[in-house]
């Protein structure tokens, strides 16, 4: 048995440390917000945090995250909220499949840099693929939640 | 039929005033579903007591946004308030009507239905709430989810109306007045996603999300080469993997010429606890195949073989006209060109999957599809159940582009479910998803045109040859099919008086499907590199020439077809000029493209300017705009259309699926690349205001932006981009 620890819950489960976390959260655990977009960290579709750092949870062993805490889009911190709001004020999604990824990687942005630029945002966002094209949307939301934040301060 | 068999059978609530109609009939009658009624409606709005009203959805959501704008168009008539609004979706069922998400075709076919529905119940309401006060109704007018009495000011909340209106009798539908465009509240304004806060809490569920108790995962590897089979296999190490609970040889299942059915390739499942365990069992197969002829397959060389047909005469197919021979003879100058662009594979983030639960000669599945009649009618016939014994539950599609229409899919795990006794969700992997598709066809397209000496046009020759959707249904279907021609081919928007079409052979070596705007791709890319062509030749600005080339204001009419008039596309033109600041000075390095396409009955005109530096490509700016004529989520549509420029150039720099010894060569998205974030250009749309009857949406976006950023790469460096994509060029 290993324990996780998910947006502050723990989990045990009972799987070979190689299992990738992603089809642990979503098979084992039954957490189906991260999703399967590619298997090989290409995409970002999977993405979570652990200890606030943004991984591809498809490529990272179960393993690797004991121990650790897990955010998934399921959870919560301060940026995805603004994030989230802002995303909602845009209307971001098409599909939305990869929008959890999308909300991930964008939080650990925010979390690293205060007021990200577009070239910033590129270089952090670059490997979430959204099939949609919601991309100009995504930078305006990323922006649009660092407005929200200040709003707060 | 009984109430209560509709409220189960649409899965509402128990209660409330419940109305349908049926859109199919020629008549459009709303009814209320009270006990007794004969008739078999398929569109439905549910009010209950506490206010609530549900709007059954009975197209798929794939980010089209349907949900929203179905249930906005209702509430709208109706005067509900939105905050009150839910959607259900319809499971799969004739009763429904046509549920094909395809083809841009939702808004455009039910709009006009779902404004009269909401209508209708706004009419029962003020005739309840004037009963109630016994005043006339005229005297009563509905309003954000009350009937307000005018004269007294007394209101009633819609809710409380609920008992007294299933009483009513239902009005004659000459009693209908639908809104004036200015008193929309919904209708053509910005509306977000009804599943917005869904999308952003991952609380959305995909098909890929279905879980069922004591629900196993397979997956299957197929053959490489397209209708090859399993010779033989050792699954041993599959089996000694972790979770792998049991391996199924899998048949192919074949539909009988002319089905419109899919059916399956056929493979090797592994059946496990959780997908990884099947995705590993997979890796662990060792498989013999028989492939099949198609094994002699190279996407490369058939190109070749294309080109060399479409540069000699092939079929001559309508509506030609004219001499062109004599054009050519005759012509100033003559202009001749050839282009290809390969296959195409849809690539939807969520890959194909499904669940399904056979017991008891009663099929149920859970799946992102976007024709759930067909995948009904599909199980019913391959395993030979009755048609109401198949459910067939829509989930959100994360994303489909034509990929999730034929849902092979689906067949798998109900063939999986079958034999393993339990509920079975099969999961594509992104390799399966790049190498076991349908695709968009390859194509290859020549071009002959004359200008005269005041460089107008005099001749148009237009062959094409790409193998047609229709060999998945009919082997040996050689050549396109008459709706494939219409998808910019034979219906031409210029005004040229000798004009010739011809169709070239193309054979089909892999299963061919439909992708997003599907042989608009061909045609776009074609007409609209070739036409500029024409218009360097000519030395006219470039959206002069194509102004005059679309000539005097006309309009065709066509029966089942909503009429084309060349003014429309005048216009996008036009407007598109003044959106991009056309002919504007441009830093060193960039160029300005523009391309037009009439499709799904919608006018779009595209702008794209780009730099190319050291001869690398960036598109810097996107300008589109669309004429949908009455458009339903305004900032829906420009979401569309951004997203169809985003796919357009995915098309153009990387889109490429090749074949060799007839196995795909791609296998993920590093080597079939998606535009991402970086390779985002600033991207401006606008919408043209008119009272025209809708159009479509989803598809007509993409077809120029392929075509206008090549032009503009030729604007900007005098190279002319014949063969996509661009990465194949060094440019990317």
């Amino acid at each position: 048995m290993k324990t996780l620890s998910i947006n502050g819950k723990s989990y045990q489960i009972d799987v070979p440390d190689s299992m990738p976390l992603l089809w642990a959260i979503r098979d084992i655990i039954g957490l189906t917000g991260t999703k399967f977009g590619c298997g090989v960290a290409q995409c970002g579709a999977c993405s979570i945090l652990i200890n606030g750092v943004s991984v591809r949870s498809c490529s990272t062993q179960v393993s690797q995250a004991i121990g650790k805490e897990v955010t998934t889009i399921e959870g919560s911190s301060p940026n995805l909220e603004y994030l989230r709001k802002a995303w909602e004020e845009i209307n971001v999604p098409q599909c939305g499949y990869c929008q959890s990824g999308q909300l991930i990687s964008a939080t650990a942005l925010l979390d690293s840099s205060e007021n990200p630029t577009d070239e910033d945002i590129d270089r952090m966002m670059n490997g979430n693929i959204c099939r949609c094209g919601t991309y100009t949307r995504i930078r305006k939301a990323i922006h649009r939640a660092v407005e929200l934040k200040n709003e707060k301060l | 039929m009984k109430r209560r068999d509709f409220v189960k059978i649409f899965g509402l609530a128990s209660g409330g005033l419940i109305l349908g109609c049926n859109v199919s009939s020629d008549k459009l009658m709303v009814n209320s579903l009270e006990d007794g009624i004969s008739f078999v409606p398929n569109l439905f709005i549910q009010l209950q007591k506490d206010g609530k009203v549900t709007i059954v959805v009975t197209r798929s959501e794939m980010g089209q946004g349907i949900r929203t704008s179905m249930a906005s168009a209702i509430a709208d008539e109706m005067e509900a308030d939105w905050n009150f609004v839910s959607v259900k979706q319809a499971t799969g069922d004739v009763k429904f009507g046509d549920q094909n998400t395809d083809g841009s075709r939702s808004i455009r076919t039910l709009l006009h239905p779902m404004r009269k529905m909401g209508a209708m119940a706004k009419i029962i309401l003020e005739k309840t709430a004037a009963k109630k006060w016994n005043v006339s109704q005229s005297e009563c007018k509905a309003e954000n989810h009350y009937v307000i009495h005018v004269k007294s000011n007394q209101k009633l909340f819609f809710g409380d109306l609920v008992d007294e209106a299933r009483k009513i009798a239902i009005p004659n539908e000459n009693e209908l007045t639908l809104k004036q465009k200015k008193d929309f509240k919904y209708i053509g304004k910005n509306l977000k996603s009804i599943d917005i806060k869904d999308f952003t809490t991952g609380k959305a569920i995909y098909g890929l999300d279905a879980r069922l108790p004591n629900m196993k995962f397979a997956a299957i590897t197929r053959c490489p080469v397209t209708y090859g089979t399993v010779k033989n296999y050792d699954d041993s190490d599959a089996k000694s993997i972790f979770g792998v609970e049991k391996v199924v040889k899998l048949d192919p299942l074949k539909p009988s010429v002319g089905e419109q059915f899919f059916g399956m390739l056929g493979g090797v499942a592994v059946v496990a606890s959780n997908t990884w365990s099947a995705f590993q069992g997979k890796n662990n197969l060792d498989i013999e195949w028989n492939f099949s002829e198609n094994e002699s397959y190279d996407s490369s060389s058939f190109n070749d073989t294309l080109v060399k047909r479409v540069e000699k005469q092939a079929k001559v197919v309508p509506p030609s006209k004219g001499n062109v021979e004599k054009a050519f003879k005759e012509g100033n100058q003559v202009v001749e060109a050839t282009y290809s662009m390969p296959h195409l594979a849809h690539a939807p983030m969520e890959v194909p999957n499904a669940v399904a639960w056979f017991q008891d000669q009663k099929c149920e599945v859970w799946a992102p599809v976007q024709n759930p009649q067909s995948v009904r009618a599909e199980i019913a016939r391959f395993f030979e159940l009755e048609l109401e014994n198949v459910t067939v539950n829509v989930t959100l599609l994360g994303g489909a582009f034509g990929r999730k229409s034929k849902a092979d899919f689906v067949i798998e795990a109900v063939v999986l479910s079958k034999e393993v006794k339990a509920p079975v969700q099969v999961v594509w992997s992104r390799e399966d998803d790049i190498q076991n598709g349908f695709y968009h066809a390859q194509s290859a397209q020549y071009f002959k045109g004359s200008l005269d000496k005041n460089g107008d046009v005099t001749g148009w020759l237009y062959r094409a040859a790409f193998p047609s959707i229709t060999s998945l249904f009919k082997p040996m279907s050689d050549y396109v099919a008459g709706f494939e021609l219409g998808m910019g081919f034979n219906n031409l928007p210029y005004q040229i008086d000798n004009i010739q079409i011809e169709n070239a052979k193309a054979e089909s070596h892999v299963r061919i499907g439909w992708l997003r705007s599907v042989s608009n791709i061909i045609s776009g890319f074609g007409v609209n590199s070739f036409v500029d062509e024409l218009a360097v030749a000519s030395g006219k600005d470039g959206i002069d020439f194509r102004l005059n080339l679309i000539g005097k204001d006309r309009e065709i009419k066509k029966r089942f077809q909503h009429t084309f008039s060349s003014a429309r596309l005048k216009n996008v033109l036009l407007k598109v000029k003044k959106l991009s600041n056309w002919g504007k000075e441009l830093p060193n390095g960039h160029g300005m493209g523009v391309a037009l396409h009439y499709s799904f009955y919608s006018y779009v005109a595209s702008v794209v300017e780009v730099s190319v530096i050291n001869n690398k490509v960036k598109v810097e700016n996107i300008y589109s705009i669309i004429d949908c004529g009455l458009y339903v989520n305004k900032d829906n549509v420009i979401n569309q259309m951004e997203g169809a420029a985003i796919f357009g150039m995915s098309i153009a720099l990387y889109g490429k699926i090749s074949m060799k010894n007839g196995a795909v060569e791609q296998s993920n998205f590093h080597d079939y690349q998606m535009t991402r974030i970086k390779d985002a250009p600033n991207i401006k749309i606008e919408i043209i205001d008119n009272d025209q009857e809708p159009t479509g949406v989803g598809e007509p976006g993409v077809p120029p932006i392929a075509t206008a950023i090549c032009n503009a790469i030729f604007n900007a460096t005098g190279k002319r981009i014949r063969k996509l994509p661009l990465l194949e060029h060094g440019m990317v």
